[in-house]
C-alpha cells in the first residue's frame, strides 16, 4: 500500500506568462483514492493533463510506476483519463467504444467480446452494447468512460471532474459507485474536483492547491480538523477565524488573548509561535455549544447577541454578532427538536462555548 | 386577426413571385430542349428527344465533359484535403495571428474572378508554363480551397479537442486518431466540401476561359457552340442536365452537411 506509484517532482507548467503550476512535489500511493482539490484556475486540470501527456512541463519531471514519462506521448503512458465531458465517442456505440483503446490488445474477437461484456457488468449496464452514444443518459456516459478507460487495465486511472455535470442526487450515487468500484478494481485513482465535500467523501488523500501551488497533502479528516493554513481551512468548509495573542504555552496547552473572544485555550502539542506573537484562532461552527446562561468557565466562551438563522433541514445555521467583530460568527446545530427559530430569535443574548481541542492554531496572514 | 391574415397573404404573394423570378429562367431551359424547332420561339411547336440524342454524337461535348470531369474530381479532392490540413491547424493549435492567416486565405473569395485569370495567365506566361488542364486545375484551387476551408473550419470547430485527446488517451498516435476518430466525425463536411467544390469547378467559365489551353472545359465547349445557330437547341439539353445534376449535389451536399453524426449531443450530460 505505501508503494509510489507516481512521483512528481518539482514540476512546474508555464503557459507564456501564466503560470499554471509552480514547482508541484507530490507522491502517490499504489491503490490510493487521491484528489487534487482547489477552486477553479488553481492549476488542478493543468496538473493532471500533464500526467496523461496532453501537457509538458516546463520545469521537472514525472515518474510513473517507476518510469520517466516527462516527455512520453499520451498514447504509450501506463494511465487512461475519465473526460470531463467523457468525450464517447459519437459516431460508435457503445461496445465500440468501450473496445476503442483494445485495437492493439491481441484479442480474438471472442475474447475481446467477453471482456466487453464483462464490462458492462462491472458498470451495471448489461445489454447496452448496441447502444448508441446519444441514447445514453450523462449518468450512463460517464460510467462508458470509465470502462473504456479500465478495460485497459492503467496503472492509473486519471479523472477530470467527471461528476460536475451531474444533477445532485446523480452525483452523490456516482460518488458511491466510484468509491466502490475503485476498491474493487484496485487501480489507483487520480481525481480533480473544484467540490470540496465531493473530495472529502472519495479521498483516501487530498492534495489541496491553489494559484499553481500545492497548500497541502493530507488525509480528508486532517485536512477538516487540523488545516494547516488558512486558505485550506477557509477552502474545505466553513471556518470562523479570529485574530490573537499567544501569551503563555506548556503541557500542551496554548493560552491566548483574542480581542473580540476574551482569554482562549487551545490543546495542542506544539504552537506555531512563541509566546508575544500573533496567530489566527480557527473554530469550526459545528464546534460551538450555545447557552442562555452564563457557563462557568473562564476561558473559550464569549457573550454574543443573536443575528439571523437559516434552517437547513438537519441543521440550522445561526450567526451570532459578537462586540467589536465585524461579521458574525457562525454557529452550526442539529435540528435534534423540532425548528429552532422560537427559541433563538434575533437581538436575544446567548453565549458560546468551546472545547480546548476544537479549536486551530493557524499562522498568520497579511 | 384580418391584419395577421392580409400580411400573410402579401407575404405568400411576394414569396411566389421571387420562386418564378429564380426559377423561370430556369425552366425555360429544359422547357425549349424538348422542343422541336431551331428556334427559340413561342408557340411551341412539338415534343422532341433529337437534341438529347445529338449530345450524345457530338465528340467535342464528350471530350469536353471529361476534362471538366478530370479537373473537377482533381480540384475537389486537393482542395479538401487542403481544407482538412487548414481547418486542423486553425482549430486544434494554439497559432497567433491565425485570423490573420485565414483571411489572406479567404482573398480569392473576393477579388474578381477576371483579375485572378489574368494575374494568372501572367504568372504562367512568365514562367513559361504551357496552358493545359493542369493550369486550369491550379486555378480553380486557388478558388475553391477557401470553400472546403470554411466548410471544415465550421466542422471541427464543432467538436470537442477530448475526442482527440480521448483516443491518444486509449493509446492511438497521431496518424490513428485521425482516421479512426477526426476523420469519422468529420466526414459530413468532407463529403460536403467535395461536392461543392467540384460543383465550383464543373460550373466555372472565366477562369478557365483565360487557362484553358487547347483542351476546353465544358463551359468553354458550351460558350463556343453558341455561335452557331443550329447547335443552340443541344446546348439548351446539356444545360437541363448539369441543371438538374448541379441542383442534385448540392442538395445532397447540403443534407450530408447537416446530417452525419449530431455533434450536440455532448453538452446534453
Amino acid at each position: 500500500m505505501s508503494e509510489v506509484i507516481i512521483s512528481i517532482n518539482n514540476v512546474t507548467k508555464d503557459f507564456g506568462n501564466v503560470r499554471a503550476v509552480n514547482n508541484a512535489n507530490l507522491d502517490v500511493l499504489k491503490g490510493e483514492f487521491f484528489s487534487l482539490l482547489g477552486p477553479s484556475g488553481c492549476g488542478k486540470t493543468t496538473l493532471l493533463r500533464m500526467l496523461a501527456g496532453f501537457e509538458l512541463p516546463t520545469e521537472g519531471t514525472i515518474d510513473i510506476d517507476g518510469q520517466d514519462v516527462t516527455l512520453s506521448p499520451p498514447n504509450i503512458r501506463p494511465v487512461n483519463m475519465v473526460f470531463q465531458n467523457y468525450a464517447i465517442f459519437p459516431h460508435l456505440n457503445v461496445s465500440q467504444n468501450i473496445a476503442f483503446g483494445m485495437r492493439k490488445s491481441g484479442l480474438s474477437k471472442q475474447e475481446l467480446d467477453e471482456r466487453i461484456e464483462q464490462m458492462l457488468e462491472l458498470i451495471k449496464l448489461p445489454g447496452y452494447g448496441d447502444r448508441g452514444s446519444n441514447e445514453l443518459s450523462g449518468g450512463q456516459r460517464q460510467r462508458v468512460a470509465l470502462a473504456r478507460a479500465l478495460i485497459k487495465q492503467p496503472k492509473v486511472l486519471l479523472l477530470d471532474e467527471p461528476l460536475g455535470a451531474l444533477d445532485k442526487k446523480l452525483r452523490e450515487q456516482m460518488q458511491i459507485e466510484l468509491r466502490l468500484l475503485q476498491q474493487q478494481v484496485g487501480i489507483t485513482f487520480v481525481f480533480v474536483t473544484h467540490d470540496q465535500e465531493e473530495a472529502l467523501t472519495l479521498s483516501d488523500r487530498i492534495a489541496v492547491m491553489n494559484q499553481g501551488d500545492i497548500i497541502e497533502v493530507s488525509t480528508p479528516g486532517s485536512l477538516y480538523e487540523q488545516p494547516q493554513s488558512r486558505f485550506v481551512a477557509d477552502f474545505i468548509g466553513t471556518m470562523n477565524f479570529f485574530d490573537c495573542t499567544l501569551k503563555d504555552f506548556s503541557d500542551g496547552i496554548a493560552i491566548g488573548e483574542a480581542s473580540e473572544l476574551g482569554s482562549v485555550r487551545i490543546a495542542t502539542p506544539q504552537t506555531i509561535v512563541t509566546p508575544g506573537n500573533d496567530f489566527t484562532l480557527a473554530v469550526r461552527p459545528e464546534k460551538f455549544s450555545i447557552s442562555f446562561e452564563q457557563p462557568d468557565q473562564q476561558y473559550n466562551s464569549v457573550l454574543g447577541r443573536m443575528g439571523p438563522s437559516a434552517y437547513l433541514g438537519d441543521r440550522s445555521h445561526l450567526y451570532v454578532h459578537v462586540k467589536g467583530r465585524e461579521y458574525p460568527i457562525s454557529v452550526a446545530l442539529q435540528n435534534l427538536t423540532g425548528v429552532l427559530d422560537q427559541m433563538y430569535t434575533t437581538d436575544r443574548k446567548v453565549w458560546l462555548t468551546w472545547s480546548d481541542d476544537s479549536a486551530v492554531m493557524l499562522p498568520m496572514e497579511g | 386577426m384580418i391584419r395577421t391574415r392580409s400580411r400573410l397573404n402579401t407575404l405568400t404573394v411576394y414569396a411566389v413571385a421571387y420562386l418564378i423570378f429564380l426559377y423561370a429562367p430556369v425552366a425555360v431551359l429544359p422547357l425549349f430542349s424538348f422542343n422541336d424547332s431551331q428556334y427559340i420561339t413561342f408557340p411551341l411547336l412539338g415534343f422532341t428527344f433529337k437534341w438529347y440524342a445529338q449530345l450524345a454524337d457530338s465528340q467535342g461535348l464528350q471530350n469536353a465533359l471529361i476534362n471538366s470531369l478530370k479537373v473537377g474530381l482533381s480540384v475537389a479532392f486537393l482542395s479538401t484535403v487542403l481544407g482538412i490540413f487548414a481547418a486542423k491547424g486553425v482549430t486544434r493549435y494554439r497559432m497567433r495571428r491565425s485570423g490573420l492567416l485565414i483571411s489572406f486565405i479567404m482573398v480569392p473569395l473576393v477579388i474578381p474572378e477576371i483579375i485572378l485569370g489574368i494575374s494568372l495567365l501572367m504568372t504562367f506566361s512568365v514562367g513559361g508554363i504551357k496552358l493545359s488542364l493542369i493550369t486550369v486545375g491550379i486555378g480553380h484551387l486557388m478558388l475553391c480551397t477557401p470553400f472546403s476551408m470554411l466548410v471544415l473550419i465550421s466542422r471541427m470547430e464543432g467538436f470537442d479537442k477530448s475526442y482527440e485527446e480521448a483516443a491518444q488517451d486509449l493509446g492511438e498516435n497521431a496518424w490513428w486518431t485521425f482516421w479512426r476518430v477526426t476523420f469519422p466525425i468529420i466526414l459530413p463536411g468532407v463529403v460536403a466540401s467535395f461536392l461543392l467544390t467540384f460543383t465550383i469547378s464543373f460550373d466555372e467559365f472565366i477562369l478557365a476561359f483565360f487557362l484553358a489551353g487547347t483542351d476546353a472545359t465544358l463551359p468553354l465547349h458550351i460558350w463556343s457552340q453558341l455561335r452557331f445557330p443550329d447547335k443552340l437547341p443541344s446546348v439548351l439539353a446539356l444545360g437541363a442536365i448539369i441543371v438538374m445534376v448541379s441542383t442534385v449535389v448540392i442538395f445532397a451536399a447540403e443534407l450530408i452537411r447537416r446530417g452525419g453524426v449530431d455533434l450536440g449531443n455532448k453538452s446534453k450530460v
